[in-house]
């Protein structure tokens, strides 16, 4: 035993010295989704892989397969002395908050959540900035004058979707009605495709033309709606638009490769910052997605009237309404 | 308002195969809490096999056994190994919820969701003889894909095999009093080996359903507590077929009603979505304590054979 110990001793003292002279080690956590979620997770290892290739660090990936190993793969990071641990999603805040507290002298970044602490980076998206430009092209392509929202569990940031869309159709016009929707109040919300198509069957019934599914594997269901009916969706999160070509409008892209590659960007260059980060559409974390796939349907009129707005968004001019906000000025009027 | 009704049949089917299938399973003695694990199966193997196949029957078909298999290894080890049924039940449903994602990333890369199918390689909806003609309410109420009318008919059939057959009331006894089936000489583990791979076999068609029929992937835990609202339907039915039909139907009408009234305001006030959600299950429960009659289980239902 003492001696497996004194070994493990001596390989530690080797490794961490090691570390000093070669390029950082990031360590990096992603949650059950895994590095080929086509959606968040993957987004966030196309990141760091970016940076890994660019910058020669030492990066290593685990998956933690359920909520219950988040906390030990952050903590085995943070011992084996790595420079930079990364946890992506909201469900990941906790765990980090804690092995943070545990480990001042390492740094974290954690993506769609907040941790306030000195040695943490907490990047936040304003979905309602990325939603508010979907909405305009919503808004401006829309022939029957009504289109859609889809939303999976009825949280606030979901709101926050649907607040930020709804504001960006009523900007181009007041007259399109938009029809919402929450598949429900419960985590099944998320993986209910067979009730996404159902309410996206009742909102095209409606006269809806075009819909906007920010309800994770649910949304699958919405897309299929679209795909019989012959009408448009819009995506969420990722590039969705190869799903279902032609029919997919376009899709609201949350830029988490973008967040990790800066995070692991400034530690190389030793200006990594802690503290609370909101990256919009100035930054370029969010954004609307135009390829290939949906090139023939988003037409140039449209790509330049949206991209007009985007900036006007960028200069201040135009001001998009906050669902967190409302919360919490309603918080403190509570306690007032 | 037709569409509401379209909608309801739409939502009610998974549960009329699922509760069809735990029918045969509980009133042959066995508690069945792993319906969501064996729609689940199901469900993944017919995405697949149409993906590949491009045949939608086959698809149905091979999800068929696969089903019946994942209600086989619910049998194996309660009648055979002697386990108890809900542990059993639980183990099913974990193992199902655990190996279709893992066997979607093996041949896919990614654990969440199968391809999608094609259009063309999916089922189509049939319009049943003119009366999809019926101005108005035709083409809502008789132009379906089959497997929803397969769910319309199973009802009556279970109906006619569990009360007019020889075999029906073997499986009736092997529920209330298996001892008096051994007296008879018939083996009430072997009644109960059908009835269960019989019972899977049908609730692998509301999986298949989910998976091929209404959406055209897999995805992940896609069944979404459907197993376990099919349950509820059974005991809400007593555990006779028609009854349970209608119970069925009213769970997928009180979905499809909240689906509606999500986004209307109704005389000025918006509904509050949870509380249409919540309402079929206590209209259950309120039927359930006895108000208006008692659900009383299969005699010797979660009991090992002696």
């Amino acid at each position: 035993m003492g001696v497996v110990s004194l070994v493990f001793g001596i390989l530690l003292t080797f490794f961490t010295q090691g570390a000093l002279a070669k390029p950082i080690k990031v360590g990096l956590v992603l949650d059950k989704g895994g590095r080929d979620d086509k959606s968040f997770n993957a987004a966030a290892f196309k990141g760091a892989t970016e940076a890994k290739e660019k910058y020669g660090i030492d990066l290593k990936v685990v998956t933690a397969s359920d909520d219950a190993a988040i906390e030990p793969s952050l903590r085995t990071f943070a011992r084996r002395g790595y420079d930079l641990v990364i946890g992506i999603g909201f469900v990941q805040g906790n765990a980090l908050e804690k092995v943070a507290r545990e480990f001042p002298k390492t740094q974290f970044l954690i993506v769609d959540a907040k941790v306030a602490l000195p040695n943490v980076r907490s990047v936040l998206f304003n979905e309602h900035e990325g939603s508010f430009l979907v909405g305009a092209i919503a808004a401006l392509t829309t022939k029957t004058k009504v289109v859609g929202f889809i939303g999976g569990m009825d949280i606030p940031l979901i709101r926050r979707f649907e607040i930020g869309y709804r504001a960006g159709v009523q900007h181009i016009n007041p007259k399109v009605q938009v029809i919402t929707n929450y598949v429900g109040s419960t985590s099944d919300a998320w993986k209910n495709p067979m009730k996404g198509k159902e309410l996206a069957l009742s909102q095209y019934k409606k006269k809806a033309d075009i819909l906007f599914a920010a309800a994770g594997a649910s949304a699958l269901g919405s897309f299929d709606a679209a795909e019989e009916l012959g009408k448009q969706i819009i995506g969420c999160d990722s590039n969705q638009n190869w799903i279902k070509p032609g029919h997919v409008l376009t899709s609201m892209l949350k830029r988490v490769d973008v967040a990790v590659f800066n995070a692991i960007k400034s530690k190389t260059e030793g200006t990594f910052e802690a503290g609370e980060f909101d990256l919009g559409l100035k930054e370029g974390a969010v954004d609307f997605a135009l390829d290939t796939f949906n090139r023939s349907i988003l037409t140039p009129a449209v790509e330049a009237r949206t991209n007009e707005i985007k900036n006007q968004i960028i200069d201040g001019k135009i001001k998009v309404p906050d669902y967190y906000d409302t919360l919490r000025s309603g918080a403190k009027k509570k306690n007032a | 308002m037709i569409e509401l009704l379209a909608s309801s049949i739409r939502l009610a089917t998974p549960l009329l195969f699922a509760s069809m299938g735990g029918l045969l399973c509980e009133r042959a003695g066995v508690a069945t809490i792993c319906l969501e694990g064996v729609m689940l199966t199901a469900a993944w193997t017919a995405a697949v096999v149409n993906y590949y196949t491009h045949n939608a029957w086959l698809a149905v078909t091979v999800a068929l056994w696969v089903g019946a298999l994942t209600m086989g290894m619910h049998a194996f080890l309660t009648i055979t190994a002697r386990a108890d049924q809900i542990i059993s039940g639980v183990v099913v449903n974990f193992l199902a919820a655990g190996i279709t994602p893992l066997l979607t990333n093996a041949l896919f890369g990614a654990p969440t969701n199968t391809p999608s199918i094609p259009l063309s390689d999916r089922f189509h909806s049939i319009e049943l003889w003119g009366l999809s003609e019926v101005p108005g309410l035709g083409k809502i109420l008789f132009a379906h894909p089959p497997l929803i009318y397969l769910a319309l008919a199973l009802p009556f059939a279970v109906h006619f095999a569990v009360y007019r057959t020889g075999l029906g009331l073997r499986l009736l006894a092997s529920g209330d009093g298996p001892e008096a089936l051994r007296t008879a000489g018939v083996s009430p583990g072997r009644v109960r080996y059908v009835a269960l791979l019989a019972g899977g076999a049908i609730a692998s068609l509301g999986g298949t359903f989910l998976s091929i029929s209404h959406t055209s992937q897999f995805t992940r835990d896609m069944t979404a507590g459907r197993g376990f609202i099919a349950l509820t339907a059974l005991i809400f039915g007593k555990w006779r077929p028609v009854p349970t039909f209608f119970a069925c139907l009213f769970f997928g009408f009180a979905d499809a009603v909240q689906i509606q009234l999500q986004s209307t305001t109704v005389f000025g006030i918006q509904f509050p979505v949870q509380f249409i959600q919540a309402l079929p299950y206590l209209v259950t429960l309120v039927v359930l304590v006895g108000f208006i009659g008692k659900a009383i289980p299969p005699l010797s239902i979660g009991k090992r054979l002696g």
